[in-house]
């Protein structure tokens, strides 16, 4: 009989060992997470959206435009047909689910503007209904000043967006633009103005990412000084389709009858009728800005976020069109340096030994190698994208007693953030997951996905409503702006381009237009 | 109970391939009762095969469900094996649980292969154990290990009083 019972003995032993095995691996991770005491940080909060509707423009219904709408509640119903049918393919395809569940802004879209009939049509045709018929306008300035509007959202070429901002803003309207703020210096200075001299009225540049879930805990990552001083960030573009290099499609029905051409030409120089330079305009610099205005803004917005560096006070760049030489005049290989002598995120080191920083943004349209986005430490590493990973340093002064005693694997992430931890996302392309991994398509609340653009002109609206900034106004879209166009300028001129804190002017050579440099059509400039 | 007509080696390897097994469910069971963070959620999410079926037990209805039982039956079945209570129960049970493990992740060819330690091809580890149960269900080896014998035997002496 006792040999019978020889079992327990043995399983006894077995379940001690897992117990104590997994009760002192709770025990360690969390002494590590008490160590670093980081808080995955409330999202910043939004007040309600009740009243009277706010009446909206529309300045611009192209592919962004027709983003910025859903965000707001109102899907074409071309959309909708195809959300359906997608969804009715692949059940795991929540995007019609996902744009249903969204809470109601309380909005009226009363008016649009689009130079292409056939956009404009698409607004009036799918979100007019019996008591609210969406009024087209011929130019942005009888929208504006129609009395129909008190905001407006302006997804426009980067050509139109501060001009269109300050006729809206002159006119007492809100303003919702998209990035790049600005297309050359000398408007940004202006846009800046004019917002300052109208406090009333809200002003938000469209860097969504500011809502993302993970970059409020980066936040508080970077307060507690985990990282140590950071030396160095790397972010970068990686994309290899022709999406990703702005090859939209060109619709059948573009036309000189269907297009008001001189309207998109604006202050750009006079050429003829070309449906290219209509729908593919982020390829040159007289309508677009590159990679440096268009993408490089996007990684400099996210660190500028977490850790309010402002401008650089010089940026060095270099580049070419080395993977799209189809008449293009931007770079599609872009690399960019931006120094920061002064800045610290604080370090673990004596006093005065640690300054400065670089930002690096590396950039090809001909490969899409997913690299992630650094923020590199004396004590840590921290990888930074819808989720959060953190190395620690094994050379860190901070963690070396815990590395010393093993209870540190620097080859481990010693914290990681998954605010989409059980849930599963149906990413549609390549350029989809790029996007979203930067936080720029959705992020999370309360493990549920949401679209990060929506919460962005959430807050927006909520300053209407309820008052406050939002967080990416003015003086963060002219920091942006300012960064980007000193990058487009070193590429342009092949020079380092400083900045002037004191006089907050980019240092020009006696006798050099920048603007005329910047926006220039070949693709360097010879000096 | 039919006594054993093994030899003393048949008997004992049988035993110690039992013990060996049922070690094996205990522990994967244990760990997994003392981390209230585990999930097979990502195990059935991620399967390769039957996928409809598997993502239908991961559903948010069933999740609760489908951890507990699982939990559940490591360590009933690698208690029964180690004690040698219920073998034959033990074995089904061992059996059913490694058939959906191996059919979430099959080793065909043509199918996403996630990371494992070794290489294999239609045949995997969990195919094997599940062999190796299918072994010990057919040669019961209650014998000279186990609380069944001690069962059986009071069982006996009462039919007999």
């Amino acid at each position: 009989m006792l040999k019978s019972l020889a079992g327990i003995p043995v399983l006894g032993t077995v379940w001690f060992a897992g117990a104590k095995l997994t009760t002192s691996a709770k025990q360690e991770k969390q002494f590590l997470l008490e160590t670093l005491n980081i808080k995955a940080a409330a999202p910043p909060p939004t007040g309600p959206m009740t009243g009277n509707p706010i009446r909206l423009g529309i300045i611009g219904f192209g592919i962004r435009g027709e983003q910025l709408c859903r965000a707001l509640g109102f899907a074409t119903k071309q959309w909708l047909a195809d959300m359906k049918a997608a969804a009715e393919k692949n059940p795991n395809d929540t995007r019609l689910k996902e744009f249903l569940d969204q809470e109601n802004l309380n909005i009226k879209i009363t008016a649009v503007c689009d130079i292409f009939d056939v956009n404009a049509e698409r607004v009036i045709d799918s979100f007019s209904t019996p008591e609210n018929k969406v009024k087209r306008y011929a130019t942005h300035k009888e929208l504006v000043s129609s009395g129909d509007v008190d905001a407006v959202a302006v997804p426009t070429p980067d050509h139109w967006h501060a001009p269109i901002a300050m006729d809206a803003i002159n006119a007492g309207v809100h303003v919702y633009v998209e990035k790049p703020m600005t297309h050359n210096v000398s408007e940004t200075y202006a846009l800046r103005e004019t917002v300052r001299s109208n406090p009333k009225i809200v002003f938000q540049v469209g860097h969504q990412h500011r809502q993302t879930q993970s970059f409020l805990t980066a936040m508080d990552i970077i307060n507690k000084k985990t990282l140590g001083h950071v030396s160095l960030v790397t972010t970068n573009t990686n994309r290899n389709d022709d999406n990703g290099a702005w090859q939209y499609d060109i619709h059948e029905k573009a036309s000189p009858e269907t297009i008001n051409w001189d309207m998109f030409l604006g202050n750009a120089p006079k050429v003829p009728f070309n449906k290219e330079h209509f729908f593919r305009w982020r390829k040159w610099w007289a309508y677009g800005s590159g990679l440096s205005g268009d993408l490089l803004t996007h990684d400099y917005d996210r660190i500028n976020c977490l850790l309010k560096m402002g401008i650089p006070a010089s940026v060095m760049a270099s580049g070419g069109i080395y993977t799209h030489r189809d008449g293009r005049n931007v770079p599609d290989v872009m690399q960019v340096n931006m120094e920061f002598p002064d800045f610290s995120t604080g370090g673990s080191q004596e006093e005065g030994k640690e300054k400065g920083m670089t930002f690096v943004y590396s950039a090809t349209l001909g490969n899409q190698f997913d690299r992630g986005t650094y923020l590199m430490g004396h004590d840590a590493t921290m990888e930074l994208g819808n989720m959060i990973s953190i190395y620690a340093d094994a050379r860190s002064t901070r963690f070396a007693d815990m590395i010393k005693d093993k209870r540190i694997d620097p080859s481990v992430p010693v914290y990681q953030y998954n605010p989409m931890a059980n849930a599963t996302d149906a990413v549609t392309s390549a350029t989809a997951k790029y996007f979203a991994n930067k936080g720029l398509l959705w992020t999370y609340r309360d493990g549920k996905r949401v679209d990060s653009t929506f919460l962005h002109m959430r807050e927006w609206l909520s300053c209407i409503r309820n008052g406050g900034i939002p967080s990416c106004s003015i003086n963060e879209g002219f920091q942006e702006a300012i960064s980007a166009h000193m990058a487009g300028l070193s590429y342009k001129l092949g020079r380092r381009i400083e900045w002037d804190k004191e006089s907050e002017k980019i240092i020009a050579k006696p006798g050099e237009d920048l603007d005329a440099a910047l926006l220039s059509s070949g693709d360097k400039v010879v000096v | 109970m039919k006594p054993s007509h093994f030899s003393a080696g048949q008997n004992n390897s049988l035993i110690f391939l039992r013990i060996l097994i049922g070690w094996h469910f205990l522990y994967e069971g244990v760990l997994k009762l003392y981390n209230p963070a585990w999930t097979s959620k990502g195990y059935l999410l991620s399967a390769s095969f039957l996928k409809p079926f598997f993502t239908w037990i991961s559903g948010d209805s069933f999740i609760t469900v489908v951890d507990t039982l699982n939990i559940v039956g490591l360590i009933a079945v690698g208690a029964g094996l180690i004690l040698g209570l219920k073998i034959r129960w033990a074995c089904i049970g061992g059996i059913l649980l490694l058939a959906l493990y191996y059919l979430a992740h099959p080793p065909f060819p043509g199918l996403e292969q996630g990371p494992a330690e070794g290489s294999y091809w239609i045949v995997n580890k969990n195919l094997i154990e599940m062999a190796a149960l299918l072994v010990l269900y057919q040669f019961p080896s209650y014998v000279s290990f186990g609380i069944e014998r001690f069962f059986n035997r009071k069982k006996t002496e009462t039919a007999n009083g």
